[in-house]
């Protein structure tokens, strides 16, 4: 049985990681994106897919384990990210993993995200956990440094031991159908990023259509992302059911067309314990098993954990818990 | 399997929906329902039967077999109630539709358990679906009541109405039926299906306990042999029936010429096409809502899936990906998609009609998913490039099969689509709003889906064409069906007159022979015979062709030939009316003269009629651009556009009085509103008729528009009663024309509209002319129309 992979790291996840595919406009032409059928399929699947009781529990903890902890505040010291760390290596307490029968296994969240900045602090606070440390390199949030900016922080990240870059995509190239552009800057990233696995964040509240986040989660593909990512946290909205099944039909097209797996990552707004059931029976029905590991599916989010901490807890226990009941992250 | 387990695997774990308080519902009733009449549950009858859950096959509960006198007190109370419920005003029945709405939302889980363990149905369904819009059914419809006076103002009730309800929406029926009936002032007899009672059951026990009146709602369980007595009690002004097209057919004999209206929602094999522009994966997942909702046992399934000949290998094989992902399971599990099949019997023929498409040279698509053991339980499967000769692509298999097969045109698209018996639905998929809108114009059902499909909402008019029957449940469209329209009820018994015999012959100075009009041409009739046309003092006044079948046969292929009729702007159609009414006032006089020779009116009334006649003509030539579709606003984000449209080839039977203002009042709102015509004028006055084709040709109507067979009315109705091109028939004459009319249409279930021997007032405009003729002479198609980018 597939245990917890690592998105970065190990020689098997490179042997398929993508290698991208030549910029295809025939491709993006025929790109086709029914809003109102999208939401009916979204709206009715958490009904078709009930998950209860010790399923419940494992979903939740596998989600635990799909966390990319995140600290993205301007405010952000390196006690703080310290203390995140520190939650990311014991995200659940001992107790209750006792309790749901999963103590003799290691849970930690998928990753910890933090600026740039703060990668030398999380890589020490992490050291020998595995626990990946991932950046948001290239002018996080809008993403509108100079492009060589841009590639030489992807390269100080990663020589600061970032094992993955969160990337942020020039939403220009998109509003305007600068696909070319999309693709020479995508293809940069990935090649500043070098052994590093990098995630496009598209920044889908920015591009409003769900047809402008099909042909960017493509043309990202095709430049060579590994994952690709809805949102910096910082749009006016962030990871939705809709531009998810959009995405993540694209991983499938994309993976029709050149057999690599490319990973998901919603990011923001996904913060109770049931939206992220509803997101992996999204991942199950539109792309398959593979896709409910870390290696595969991401989560970003900070105020997620608590919520499915308590939650286990009230499986273990059978009462409702509560907020500080649970070490803060 | 423990947390760790379940963190491996991934899998889902069944979770199953509390059935506890349906069971103890069940239980209170452990000794047998009896049926809910005049207020009160019945003791369980002499004879029952036995309902069961067909996802295990266990027996649920003893219904009552309703019996002849079962259904003669439910009548009766139904009819002692119908005068007070009917007088009540509009709000007070508002407010009881209201509290039923309410008292539905109150008990929505307890009905849906119910309903998912009786049918098999998935809890998902019954949940998310079945009562939310039966619930809406009732408010929706408590809103018609309320502004009933003043939005119906010219309409009664109709009384007394007996509906019959299939098991596959057995609580969603309900609604559809019982909430218009009740709101616009109808009492109800209602049968629900005998394999699926107990919802039916409930509601009536939580309706007596909501303060709806004795006898309003009466409820009479059994199998068909119930249904039967419905049917054919004499007691009833309206069955509203829901079910298979050959009981349809059955029911529209039975009730042929008793007067009752008739309402029949039934078979269908609907398209669903996708265009090479479509989100194809939001098609696929359109498959899934079209043919495995409910297993498939919807009339309304997108059973025939017509897809681009260039996508056709991505569709399927996404479609075949899509199916691997479905879960058949138990009904009240929360993690299925597919449930039961309803019976056994089903599920064999179901099985039988599958293997027999694979043999017929279908390719089965059929997933590797895992089948509950026991129960009725049938995979979702799909039969690839199924030949159009077998018997699987032209039949309703009711069940989760779709056949499919290619096009490669959209006028191809279309010419598959509507090449069926059926005319219920159709979804259309493409991102072009020009190719959707237009294919959606040109598909003949009653209900078409852009970009979706199986959707239903209390506001927006379901019902079909062709032999998928007739009438509208829902919106506006569908109140009508419900009424009765005031100034047709005052109309006298015609007396049943025998021409005067024939004396002598009035010689013309130059010959005129009236010949048949076919084609937008002077036709001999077939046969070679003539009749003679007797004046009122005896005199002949002239000959007309003896019309035959084949006069008929050649008069439908002209009418069906003119089918671009339609398709003309109303704005030209509205001033081919009005040239009509210009050239028949030209010739006034003689219009009058030959009314007065035929009848003996005084010269004052014979030119009455006429200059009645051309006002008439001008009226519908005012609708023509006028009679106009509705935006209904279902709650979602789109639109849904309600549309008259055209019946089609619509056969006329003259009413015998009014030479030509009888011929002209049915006419012309049949051209104005696009179908096309063939009339058989007065039988003994045809000549106001046969000297108007002279009139037609002079005032630019296309050739098969209007096609004139003279002879025995009887005899040439029963041709056109019979013949299968011929989509609907109007009769005015004897109660005897009205039944042999009624009950000969029912080969392609055509419209029909008759008189049942009372004569219109065809001079009255209150009665005659207007929004009720125009009503007849369309159907409104609702085209669904979601959007967002």
């Amino acid at each position: 049985m597939q245990q917890t992979a690592r998105l970065s790291g190990s020689a098997s996840s490179n042997s398929w990681r993508n290698a991208g595919m030549p910029l295809d406009l025939g491709i993006l032409n025929n790109v086709r994106v029914n809003r109102s059928a999208t939401e009916r399929r979204v709206a009715a699947l958490p009904g078709r897919r009930a998950v209860k009781g010790p399923a419940q529990s494992a979903w939740l903890l596998k989600a635990v384990t799909c966390i990319d902890l995140t600290t993205l505040n301007g405010d952000d010291t390196e006690g703080r990210v310290r203390r995140l760390c520190a939650k990311a290596r014991q995200p659940v307490r001992p107790d209750i993993l006792e309790g749901l029968g999963m103590g003799d296994r290691r849970i930690t969240t998928g990753a910890v995200c933090v600026y740039h900045r703060f990668v030398p602090t999380a890589v020490e606070a992490l050291k020998g956990t595995g626990i990946p440390v991932a950046a948001v390199s290239t002018g996080f949030p809008a993403g509108l440094a100079p492009h060589d900016t841009k590639l030489a922080e992807i390269q100080s990240s990663v020589a600061d031991g970032a094992e993955e870059i969160d990337i942020v995509i020039t939403r220009e190239h998109v509003l305007t159908g600068n696909w070319q552009a999309l693709y020479d800057e995508m293809r940069d990233f990935r090649d500043a990023c070098g052994e590093a696995h990098v995630k496009a964040i598209l920044a889908t509240g920015d591009l409003k259509t769900l047809r402008n986040v099909a042909k960017a989660s493509l043309v990202c593909m095709m430049a060579g992302a590994d994952f690709i990512k809805t949102s910096t946290g910082k749009e006016g909205v962030n990871a939705t059911l809709p531009v998810s099944l959009t995405m993540i039909r694209t991983i499938r097209q994309y993976q029709e067309l050149t057999g690599f797996k490319i990973g998901y990552k919603p990011a923001g707004g996904v913060s109770k314990a049931k939206d992220v059931l509803n997101y992996f029976a999204l991942m199950k029905e539109e792309l398959g098993r593979d896709w409910l590991e870390p290696d595969l599916f991401r989560i970003g989010a900070s105020s997620l954990l608590a919520d499915i901490e308590r939650q286990l807890e009230h499986h273990v226990t059978g009462a409702y818990s509560a907020l500080e009941r649970h070490p803060i992250g | 399997m423990n947390v760790a387990g379940y963190f491996d695997s991934m899998d889902y774990a069944p979770s199953f929906e509390d059935d506890g308080a349906a069971r103890k519902w069940l239980a209170s009733h452990a000794k047998g329902f009896g049926h809910f009449i005049d207020g009160a549950f019945t003791k369980p009858g002499a004879e029952t039967f036995e309902t069961s859950e067909p996802a295990t096959g266990k027996t649920l509960a003893k219904i009552s077999q309703g019996t002849d006198a079962d259904v003669n007190a439910a009548v009766t109370a139904a009819r002692k109630a119908a005068k007070s419920w009917a007088a009540l005003p509009g709000h007070q029945r508002a407010l009881k539709l209201y509290a039923l709405a309410r008292m539905i939302q109150r008990n929505a889980r307890l009905l849906a358990v119910v309903e998912a363990l009786d049918n098999g149905k998935p809890i998902r369904e019954t949940r998310d679906i079945d009562m939310p819009l039966a619930a809406r059914h009732f408010y929706h419809h408590a809103g018609w009541a309320q502004i009933q006076e003043s939005e119906f103002r010219d309409f009664e009730p109709l009384g007394v109405v007996g509906q019959i309800i299939p098991w596959n929406f057995p609580f969603l029926m309900l609604a559809w039926k019982v909430a218009p009936a009740l709101a616009l002032g109808n009492t109800v007899v209602l049968k629900p299906a005998e394999a699926t009672s107990l919802t039916a059951l409930l509601f009536a026990e939580l309706a007596a306990a909501a303060g709806l009146p004795k006898g309003v709602l009466n409820i009479v369980t059994g199998d068909g042999r119930t249904g039967g007595l419905i049917t054919e009690h004499d007691g009833l002004d309206k069955i509203a029936f829901t079910g298979s097209t050959s009981v349809g057919r059955k029911i529209r004999e039975v009730t042929a010429g008793t007067g009752k209206s008739l309402t029949l929602e039934l078979g269908g094999k609907s398209p669903f096409i996708v265009f090479e522009d479509a989100d194809i994966d939001a098609a696929v997942e359109g498959v899934v809502d079209a043919i495995w909702l409910n297993q498939g046992q919807v009339c309304c399934a997108g059973s025939r899936l017509i897809v681009q000949e260039g996508i056709a290998e991505t569709f399927h094989k996404r479609l075949a990906a899509r199916m691997e992902h479905l879960r058949v399971g138990l009904s009240l599990d929360k993690t299925i998609d597919i449930g039961a099949i309803i019976d056994g019997d089903q599920l064999t023929r179901i099985r039988s009609m599958v293997d027999r498409g694979v043999a017929d040279g279908g390719t089965l698509l059929q997933p590797a998913t895992d089948m509950p053991e026991g129960g009725c339980f049938f995979p979702p499967t799909v039969l690839r490039d199924m030949p159009q000769t077998a018997e699987a692509a032209t039949e309703e298999i009711f069940g989760p099969v779709a056949v499919s097969t290619t096009f490669r045109t959209p006028g191809e698209a279309i010419e598959l689509a509507n090449h069926t018996r059926y005319g219920l639905s159709a979804s259309v998929w493409s991102e072009s709003v020009n190719q959707a809108l237009d294919v959606a114009a040109k598909l003949a059902s009653g209900i078409v889906w852009v970009n979706g499909t199986n959707m239903m909402d209390a506001g927006v008019g379901f019902g079909g064409v062709k032999e998928s029957g007739f009438g509208r449940e829902g919106g506006r469209e569908g109140c009508f069906e419900y009424l009765r329209n005031r100034a047709w009820t005052k109309g006298k018994q015609r007396s049943a007159s025998e021409p005067p015999a024939s004396r002598d012959y009035v010689i013309a100075p130059v010959d005129r022979t009236a010949k048949l009009f076919i084609g937008g041409k002077q036709a001999r009739p077939d046969g070679n015979h003539s009749r003679p046309v007797v004046g009122t003092d005896g005199k002949v006044l002239g000959e007309v062709g003896e019309g035959n079948r084949k006069d008929i046969r050649n008069a439908v292929e002209a009418a069906r030939a003119a089918a671009g009729w339609g398709a003309k702007s109303q704005h030209n159609r509205a001033q081919i009316l009005y040239y009509l009414g210009e050239n028949l006032s030209a010739r006034a006089d003689e219009f009058a003269a030959r009314l007065r020779a035929m009848t003996g009116a005084s010269a004052t009334k014979a030119r009455d009629e006429v200059d009645a006649s051309i006002s008439r003509l001008f009226t519908y030539g005012a609708w023509a651009d006028k009679y106009e579709g509705r935006v209904h606003m279902p709650p979602m984000r789109g639109l849904a556009l309600a549309i008259p449209e055209a019946i089609g080839t619509v056969g006329v039977i003259c009413p015998p009085e009014a030479p030509l203002l009888g011929f002209i009042s049915a006419v012309a709102p049949l051209i104005a509103t696009g179908n096309r015509v063939v009339a058989i004028p007065s039988e003994p006055h045809p000549l106001s008729a046969t000297d108007f084709y002279s009139v037609v040709e002079t005032s630019d109507v296309p050739a098969g528009v209007l096609n004139i067979v003279t002879g025995d009315s009887m005899a040439l109705a029963k041709v056109l009663a019979q013949h299968n091109g011929v989509d609907g028939l109007w009769a005015f004459g004897t109660a005897d024309l009205s039944e042999t009319v009624e009950k000969l249409s029912v080969g392609n279930l055509k419209r029909t509209f008759t008189d049942y021997g009372r004569r219109f007032d065809w001079s009255d405009p209150a009665v005659a002319e207007g929004e009720a003729f125009l009503r007849r002479a369309t159907q409104v198609k609702n085209i669904w129309v979601p959007y967002g980018e």
